[in-house]
């Protein structure tokens, strides 16, 4: 017995000592940040679960390069701060070779420097176009830009006759990024912004705000937001009886949504979304259907909740990491790096990849398409 | 304890300096990051407790001061390009003297209503955080803010940054030590314990009492300015009311009026979650659970747990009774 | 600015109002035997709101079952509050007494939030039908429900402590205890009392508010400053002042929002909470007190 212990223990001596190669098994560590407590949870708990469902997949389906993966998920708990140090401590302890995360655009500009300097590349769950514009060498996204959604509600409306509008965002990160690109878009779309209201991400009654939208001359009202926000906006407006169209963000793009509204008051509302909401009437043939249709049956099997397009920005950002991994054969930061820059023509939840030493983004408006909520459904318009 | 105080103090600063010099070539390399955050929450704590251990005033809006500073050293370093050190003497400059504007009317009122003062102008400081978008970049954030340079030197490692809070976070230790050992440091305790007796005794009460909220407040803002160069990136939620109870908690779990409390606290307090990574989603009740044990066995914090812990190992020496050592051996084990 | 806003800008604000009048009672019952202000007030509401949700969703029940049930259950857990956390720390100055609630509150939300996730849940209205026109404004028929309770309770407190030798009892714990106690009133129990009704009157606050608001673990943060708030402006432990001080910063934040700025709105309420404050230290209805030297 205790040779056999003394011979064991020689084996894993020697195998330290000859590193790597002999550790063909070693898991290949992928990092991620997100923000799983705190008022960003709603982005990251459903891509933590996803995260860990796709490490799973992907181990199921015998790894990468012949080793298993596996991710090292930090809650940064929404705070930058604690990113800064949670980036620190996956790229000295963990030594993972690659990170996705964070769930925020403020913890995402906040760890950039650190993963420059360390040279890991990060695939961040944030949507801000200030991630990737100007281009950092390690730094990438998976969400499509607020500019993308703005584009296609004010070419929505445009179509429909409104040329005035009310928006009504949410005063947190997500909210007055869309409230920029809102304003900034409109007189290029030939919309005029003729009421600017805003509403606290907690608050529980947005009454005020929107008697004040309805004695403006706006034809419809633009809302930026994240549950619950825009759910009690929809209450109160019918509350109100105000009838012109609502238009809402992709943040609600999630049947949570219509049951925290109500069917009756969420009817008619209209928003841009991935094609991950309305995967049952995408054509047969397109290139998402088969995927987007996985993902939303596994994710809610598993989890018990309704699928949402956040938890596929993390989704997209493992399968682009993995992606890289197998087509650059190597698991080395660098190489990942310029695998990643590499990617052309990949399609995942969000839309299709193509990235380019300009482009660390790499979606088309195409990432789009327009919704609108029909008895308790989505209903995709043409 | 008082005959040898002196003596001992000076060892305990010079072993406090010690320790300062050797963490972060002791501590594996990741834990420096982890290290400055704690750093900026000592300095914090330091400051806060000087208000409510020493004077006895509440505060639950110190997040408003320390934000503030991060904000202005953040916005004239980016915005309008000053040199950093001038951007953190502004910021700075700014705490201190909102401070001396808000102080006046607000430490008139006492006990809950003073709380509430406190309270109320961390919200207004908050929204305006959000709000001030074109000066701010609101919710969002202000990104780009530059790494602490002075005398034509980048503070670029975090090795480097570490030295330069810690540093900064020991002068202010053995100012806040001097300042609670003279004649002021009595005046706050006279206060804290009643302010018609402290008046009586010719004390002016209001001078001295606004005189601490300004000195707290600027402790607030060097931290605050130190956070904006060590993040390059300021947003609201840093300095919410949440914020604001995370200091309070760091100056209790420490122990009031004690300044090694202080330190004690807030370094606990930040490097306790990194060791809570192993448990997860439960570390939120962990934090809840020690606010409520804390309270309830350590009154005293971490202070009067380490005074209790020297007393019972003082005193098994001094016995040499085999039976009683091993127990106060045995209650160091359990002592984290 | 037609008159029609202006109503609704009222009656949105009455409503809100309510919501932080109602817990505001809640603290003033605590402050009136203790002397302190329970931090996890706000909490008590959260779990009246998701309790009556989750025994809805996972336990099949009928609203008019699942509320009554989950106000008890708040009950129940307010007079554990108090024994497990209050009761041992007695005699220990107020600013450790107000830090345990804190952790406490720490403690009930994240329990929440690991039984019953992040999700935001909505609880169906007591009563069914569409909003009710008032003037130009609507109203809906829940929020008949939130000021109809609220002024229940506060009628039913007025006379609890006015009247009832139980509640005297209690005024009197907060004024001395060691008097009290002398006077032969038994202090434990009547801090266990005070939790207990403060944790129904927060639970009941949470159930009726939830189909307006909606309910989510973390709820319980933003009314409990909101109910803290209307508690100092109407001047600490009067019932009446409490209700009053809601409603003022309830229909300041929707006048706020509709005239000034919507986004300045809650910094518009705490300005006047302030000034108010500074002009008169003890709360619009409070009464200037003597400190014992």
């Amino acid at each position: 017995m205790e040779g056999m212990k003394l011979f064991s223990a020689a084996l894993l001596g020697g195998a330290l000592l000859l590193g790597g190669g002999a550790f063909a098994a070693e898991p290949i560590r992928i990092g991620a940040i997100f923000s799983v407590t705190g008022p960003a949870a709603f982005l990251g708990e459903p891509e933590r679960n996803t995260a860990k469902m796709l490490e799973d997949e992907i181990n199921k389906g015998g790894g990468l390069l012949g080793r298993k993966i596996e991710v090292v998920v930090y809650d940064d708990e929404s705070d930058p701060t604690k990113a800064v140090t949670a980036v620190d401590r996956l790229i000295k302890k963990d030594k993972v070779v690659a990170i996705i995360g964070p769930s925020t655009t403020g913890s995402t500009l906040a760890i950039a420097p650190k993963v420059e300097e360390g040279k890991v590349p990060l695939v961040s769950c944030a949507a801000a176009i200030d991630i990737v514009s100007p281009v950092r060498r390690f730094v990438f996204k998976t969400p499509q830009s607020d500019v993308l959604a703005v584009k296609q509600i004010y070419r929505h409306a445009k179509k429909n006759g409104i040329s005035k509008v009310a928006i009504l965002t949410a005063s947190d990160a997500f909210g007055s990024a869309g409230r920029k690109e809102l304003k900034e878009l409109a007189e290029k779309s030939g919309v005029a912004v003729v009421a600017d209201e805003v509403f606290g991400p907690k608050d529980t009654d947005m009454n005020a705000q929107l008697t004040k939208i309805k004695g403006t001359a706006a034809q419809a009202i633009v809302c930026w937001g994240t549950n619950p926000g825009p759910a009690v906006i929809a209450r109160n407006r019918k509350q109100l009886g105000i009838s012109m169209p609502l238009y809402m963000s992709h943040g609600v793009a999630s049947n949570k949504f219509i049951e925290l509204a109500g069917k009756e008051n969420a009817e008619g509302i209209l928003l841009p979304a991935g094609r991950l909401i309305v995967d049952e009437q995408v054509a047969e043939k397109h290139p998402q259907k088969k995927l987007l249709t996985k993902y939303a049956k596994e994710y809610e099997a598993r989890f018990k909740t309704p699928v949402s397009s956040f938890g596929g920005y993390a989704f997209d950002a493992l399968s682009l990491v993995a992606q890289a991994i197998k087509s650059g054969k190597s698991a080395e930061p660098a190489a990942i790096r310029d695998s990643l820059e590499k990617t052309k023509g990949f399609w995942a939840t969000t839309g299709e990849f193509t990235f380019t030493p300009s482009d660390h983004n790499g979606l088309t408006e195409d990432a789009f398409v327009m919704v609108r909520i029909t008895k308790g459904g989505w209903e995709m318009l043409k | 304890m008082s005959s040898n105080r002196g003596k001992g103090s000076a060892a305990g600063l010079a072993a406090f300096a010690a320790i300062i010099a050797a963490a972060p070539f002791l501590l594996p390399d990741y834990y420096q990051s982890v290290l400055i955050v704690a750093g900026l929450f000592a300095i914090l704590s330091m400051g806060l407790n000087l208000l409510m251990g020493y004077a006895g005033q509440i505060s639950l809006g110190h997040a408003a001061f320390y934000g503030l500073s991060a904000y202005a050293s953040g916005i004239l370093t980016t915005t309008f390009h000053w040199p950093v050190p001038a951007g953190i003497a502004a910021g700075v400059v700014l705490s201190g003297v909102t401070a001396a504007l808000i102080g006046i009317p607000t430490l008139k009122l006492k006990g809950h209503y003073l709380a509430m003062g406190t309270l109320g102008f961390g919200v207004i400081v908050y929204i305006v955080f959000n709000e001030a978008v074109g000066l701010t970049a609101g919710p969002s954030g202000l990104t780009g803010i530059p790494r602490l340079s002075a005398f034509g030197k980048t503070f670029s490692t975090d090795r480097e940054y570490y030295f330069v809070v810690w540093g900064t976070a020991f002068v202010l230790f053995v100012l806040a030590r001097n300042l609670v050992r003279s004649r002021m440091g009595r005046a706050l305790r006279a206060i804290h314990t009643s302010e018609s007796a402290a008046s009586v005794l010719g004390i002016d009460v209001a001078r001295y009492k606004a005189f601490v909220f300004v000195l707290s407040a600027v402790y607030a803002g060097i931290a605050g300015a130190l956070y904006a160069h060590f993040v390059t990136f300021v947003s609201p939620g840093s300095f919410s009311f949440h914020a604001s109870i995370q200091i309070v908690t760091m100056v209790v779990l420490g122990g009031m009026a004690s300044l090694w409390g202080a330190v004690a606290g807030a370094v606990f307090l930040t490097v306790l979650p990194e060791w809570l990574r192993a448990i997860e989603d439960y570390d939120i009740l962990v934090y809840g659970a020690i606010l409520v044990l804390t309270m309830r066995f350590l009154p005293g914090g971490l202070a009067e747990g380490a005074e209790r812990a020297r007393g019972t190992l003082v005193s098994a020496f001094r016995r040499k009774s085999p039976a009683s050592a091993a127990a106060a051996s045995g209650a160091e084990g359990r002592k984290p | 600015m037609p008159f029609s806003s202006f109503l609704q800008f009222i009656v949105s604000g009455v409503t809100v109002g309510a919501t932080y009048g109602l817990t505001a009672l809640g603290f003033t019952m605590i402050f009136n035997t203790t002397g302190i202000i329970n931090f996890a007030q706000g909490e008590f509401v959260m779990l009246g709101g998701m309790l009556a949700v989750f025994s809805m969703k996972w336990g099949g029940l009928p609203l008019p079952v699942a509320v009554p049930l989950s106000v008890l259950l708040v009950t129940a857990m307010g007079v554990g509050v108090d024994r497990l956390t209050i009761r041992p720390m007695r005699g220990k100055p107020a600013v450790s007494l107000v830090i345990v609630t804190i952790g406490v509150s720490i403690l009930l939300r994240g329990g929440a939030m690991l039984i019953f996730g992040k999700d935001t849940h909505a609880l169906p209205p007591f009563s069914e039908g569409a909003a009710i026109p008032l003037g130009g404004a609507s109203l809906l028929p829940q929020s008949i429900w939130v000021v109809g309770i609220t002024l229940a309770v506060l009628v039913a407190m007025k006379v609890f402590f006015d009247r009832t030798i139980t509640g005297k009892a209690m005024l009197a714990c907060a004024c001395d205890r060691k008097a009290a106690s002398l006077m032969g009133i038994n202090v434990d129990v009547m801090v266990t009392v005070s939790f207990a009704f403060s944790a129904l009157v927060g639970a009941l606050g949470g159930v009726i508010l939830a189909p307006i608001t909606l309910t989510a673990y973390d709820v319980g943060i933003l009314l409990g400053l909101k109910g803290f708030a209307a508690c100092i402006l109407g001047g600490l432990g009067n019932p009446f002042g409490a209700v009053a001080g809601g409603l003022i910063i309830g229909v300041l934040e929707s006048l706020g929002a509709g005239f000034l700025s919507s986004g300045y709105k809650d910094a518009i309420a705490f300005v006047i909470l302030l000034a108010l404050l500074f002009l008169r230290p003890s709360g619009l209805f409070g009464k200037a007190s003597a400190d014992r030297v």
